[in-house]
């Protein structure tokens, strides 16, 4: 078994509630960084080499130290719990079967900002979440972590969970902030940015879910400890969704940098593709983060085994690697539809577009269209370029990541699949009975 | 001051001065275009990326190149940067890109659409856009809507730049209508059972690149062409009451604020000036109005015609003497 620091209580039977999280040293590690100064936890989170989990993996501690503190104004700490990315549920998960730790870590977090009051943002569809959250968090209350002088530190700390209304975009820091202030959920343009001029207009840091939790063991472990879990800059756990075609789909946290091979096909994790089929494809890290055939994302181009680290997954640059993301795991089989799981995606990215900018409005909508159609078996092979060229138009020239994350997965589907795509265009009538309506439907085709 | 060079020409320009604007002040093609900055509107710009310009040089403290293209309306310049705009071919097609994505759901129906001949979008598309579409779908379509008692919007035409929603935001006294939806169903809407009636609404019209929202009181009246645009005011306790009227023959048929050469309103102007002033008597006429924006009567022949039909009556009258003569 490999090593477990957040996982390692999930079991325990009760943990949701508070007398069972501090018999298993619940808060114990808030007790400890109350005891320390605000700069030396920021410190320790430094040294752990800790990069933000919800994708875009920039370090932690440098977040902090980052963070504006102007006399006199109050500064926020945010958690992001707005998951929507698809293939990516373990935000969830954590919330649901451990909430104090997240309050914890939340606790720790703004006592090493001096932050006084901070937020819970999470996604509407996550209700039920929600409410174990804030029944969490009045317990907390009543136990005197939460509140006014808390444990006689002279610490006073707020702590608000907040609902969103169902938009992947408010997943957006800048976004979520603007959804916060109850506005309409548009990402801002930046400069400013959140450590600058972030909710109400002041200094905010925003931060994932399960980067918050890693701060409690990194308490625990001291920064220097920390590092050593995992390799190289891809310090401690990191929490993997895996979904798809495999036999033990779920939450594993693993160590940072195991092979991908190991993940996908031993017992302790994935346990191999169901059915005994082959591995086509993996999205590696939540939907927007370049698809890679079997044969890429089990080695690198020198053929040496990709690793599960920020580096190794990235190795390559988007030729021939990937990203770690958000650590939604999406395996596919032989028999998945590239270009069918594609347009999935896209119809996801056209529906999430915030429409503020107008290559991520346009571009969105109009590659999901062409997708369709070559679907349908309408396609032509000026429509793969076609795709090609809209992705290149929308990549970059946007106001948030929305865009790339929309381009992305197109681009390497076509790079690495287009033949697939050719042959939807030229013998439609095969792959479009054999991959997607038939098998989307559960037809057999002798019943037709 | 510092100094930004764009597309190899330099200027010094105050601190908080954005790419664009030093571009204005350098003058030329090399001026990027712009859909929803408004230099008048604070927070605007940003949305529609036609500004978008490659940053080869950060600064001269950080000399980096920027990763991506910039907003250039939303990017302030940094002493010793270098900007790169129509000298920058992939930028240039990038461009035409961000053009194109702006008219793939535009339902190109200038023929019947007031803007025509002053609108932001077929001038770019014109400028800067490729010849033929290559978006074969079924274009986005929204009814036309009376958003207030003297405005139309026609949301088909509207590319969100937000303009509207800031003129609502900062001119007028209170917002009524904001954008609702997302993605590309987003749309401009009143919220429940409100009407966009503020004083100084009629200024959304101004400031719309496009045709989505008209002057309804001027609706189907004439081509632009057609109008002779005159320098006029009046006394007004609410503006300046400085305006261009736009005439055909003596008849007022519209009332607009005066623009600018980068098409943006000098003085706002008060609804009653707009929509309620509309014969000759109310104005003092001080001349025809000068167009040097991008219009389609920039040429400015009615200055010339003007005097034409002085010319015209002088000789009427020459024939009617020599006439009475014989
Ligand atoms: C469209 C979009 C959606 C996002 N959704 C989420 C999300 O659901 N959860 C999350 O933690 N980060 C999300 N992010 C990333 C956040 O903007 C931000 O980088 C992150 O919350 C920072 O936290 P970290 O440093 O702890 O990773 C999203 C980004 C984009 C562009
Ligand atoms: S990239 Fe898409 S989601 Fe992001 S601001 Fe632009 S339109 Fe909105
Ligand atoms: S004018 Fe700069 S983004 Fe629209």
């Amino acid at each position: 078994m490999g090593i477990k620091l957040l996982t390692n209580n999930i079991n325990v039977a009760g943990i949701q509630k508070l007398d069972t999280y501090q018999n298993n040293g619940g808060y114990d590690m808030f007790k400890k960084a109350l005891s320390m100064t605000p700069d030396a936890i920021v410190e320790e989170v430094k040294k752990s080499g800790l990069r933000g989990r919800g994708g875009a993996g920039f370090p932690t501690g440098m977040k902090w130290s980052f963070l504006a503190k102007p006399e006199g104004v109050p500064r926020y700490l945010v958690c992001n719990a707005d998951e929507s990315e698809p293939g990516t549920f373990k935000d969830r998960y954590m919330m649901e079967r451990i909430p104090h730790l997240l309050i914890e870590g939340m606790a720790i977090g703004s006592f090493a900002l001096g932050c006084h009051t901070s937020y819970i943002y999470i996604r509407g569809e996550l209700m039920y979440v929600y409410h174990i959250l804030q029944k969490a968090i009045d317990e907390a209350y009543a136990a005197g972590f939460l509140g006014k002088n808390i444990l006689g530190s002279g610490f006073d700390f707020d702590l608000h969970v907040h609902c969103g209304a169902g938009a992947y975009i408010c997943g957006e820091e800048t976004a979520l902030i603007e959804s916060l202030e109850g506005k309409r959920g548009n990402p801002r343009i930046k400069p400013p940015f959140p450590a600058i001029r972030g909710l109400w207009d002041c200094p905010t840091v925003v931060n994932n879910v399960e980067t918050l939790m890693a701060v409690v063991p990194i308490i625990k472990l001291g920064g220097d400890e920390y590092a050593k879990i995992g390799i190289g800059k891809s310090t401690g756990t990191k929490l993997i969704s895996a979904c798809g075609h495999i036999n033990k789909p779920g939450i594993y946290e693993i160590e940072l940098g195991i092979p991908v091979e190991e993940f996908i096909y031993s017992d302790e994790y994935c346990g191999g593709i169901r059915n005994g089929k082959k591995l086509k494809a993996v999205v590696a890290g939540g939907s927007s983060v370049p698809v890679l055939p079997a044969e890429l994302i089990l080695k690198l181009a020198n053929g040496e085994p990709r690793l599960m680290s920020y580096e190794s997954l990235g190795e390559g640059g988007f030729a021939t690697g990937t990203m770690m993301g958000s650590g939604g795991f999406i395996a596919m089989d032989e028999d998945t539809s590239i270009v069918k799981n594609l347009w999935t995606f896209a119809r996801f990215y056209h529906h999430e577009s915030c429409g503020q900018c107008s290559p991520c409005r346009e571009g969105t909508g109009w590659m999901e269209k062409i997708l369709h159609k070559i679907l349908d078996g309408h396609g032509n092979i000026s429509d793969i370029d076609l795709l090609w060229d809209i992705q290149s138009k929308i990549e970059g020239k946007t106001i948030c990541p929305l865009g790339e994350a929309a381009a992305w997965p197109v681009a390497s589907a076509i790079r690495h699949f287009r033949s697939e795509f050719e042959e939807y265009v030229r013998n439609p009538q095969n792959i479009i009975e054999d991959h997607h309506y038939y098998r989307l439907n559960n037809i057999s085709q002798e019943s037709v | 001051m510092p100094k930004v060079t764009i597309d190899g020409q330099s200027i010094e320009v105050p601190e908080g001065t954005s790419i664009l604007q030093a571009a204005r002040l350098i003058g030329g093609d090399i001026v990027p275009p712009a859909m929803c900055y408004y230099s008048k509107l604070k927070t605007s710009g940003g949305y529609c990326r036609t500004c978008i310009v490659k940053v080869t040089k950060g600064s001269e403290k950080d000399p980096r190149p920027m990763p991506k293209p910039v907003a250039s309306c939303r990017t302030n310049v940094m002493d010793g940067m270098e900007v790169q705009n129509i000298t920058a071919p992939d930028l240039v097609e990038a461009r035409k890109g961000v053009v194109e994505f702006l008219l793939i759901n535009h339902p190109l129906d200038c023929p019947i659409c007031d803007q025509a001949g002053e609108c932001d979008l077929q001038n770019l598309s014109y400028s800067h856009g490729i010849e033929k579409s290559r978006y074969e779908f079924k274009r986005r379509e929204f009814e036309k809507i009376d958003i207030g008692e003297n405005i139309k919007l026609h949301m088909t035409r509207c590319i969100l730049c937000y303009r509207c929603v800031k003129v609502a935001e900062q001119v007028c006294e209170s917002r009524d209508h904001g954008v609702i939806g997302r993605g590309d169903v987003a749309e401009i809407s009143t919220y429940i059972q409100k009407a966009v009636d503020k004083d100084f609404s009629g200024n959304m019209i101004d400031v719309c690149p496009v045709g989505a929202l008209t002057d309804r009181t001027f609706r189907f009246k004439s081509r632009v062409w057609f109008t002779k645009p005159m320098n006029a005011h009046r006394k007004c306790t609410k503006c300046s009451g400085k305006t261009v009227v736009w005439l055909s023959g003596d008849d007022v048929l519209r009332v607009t604020a005066r623009k600018d050469k980068f098409g943006e309103v000098e003085e706002w102007i008060c609804n009653e000036c707009r929509f309620e002033r509309k014969e000759t008597k109310d104005w003092n006429i001080e001349g025809p109005r000068h167009i040097d924006r991008q219009s389609v009567i920039a040429q400015n022949h009615y200055e010339v015609n003007k005097q034409l039909k002085i010319d015209v009556s002088n000789q009427k009258l020459l024939g009617e003497k020599a006439h009475n003569k014989q």
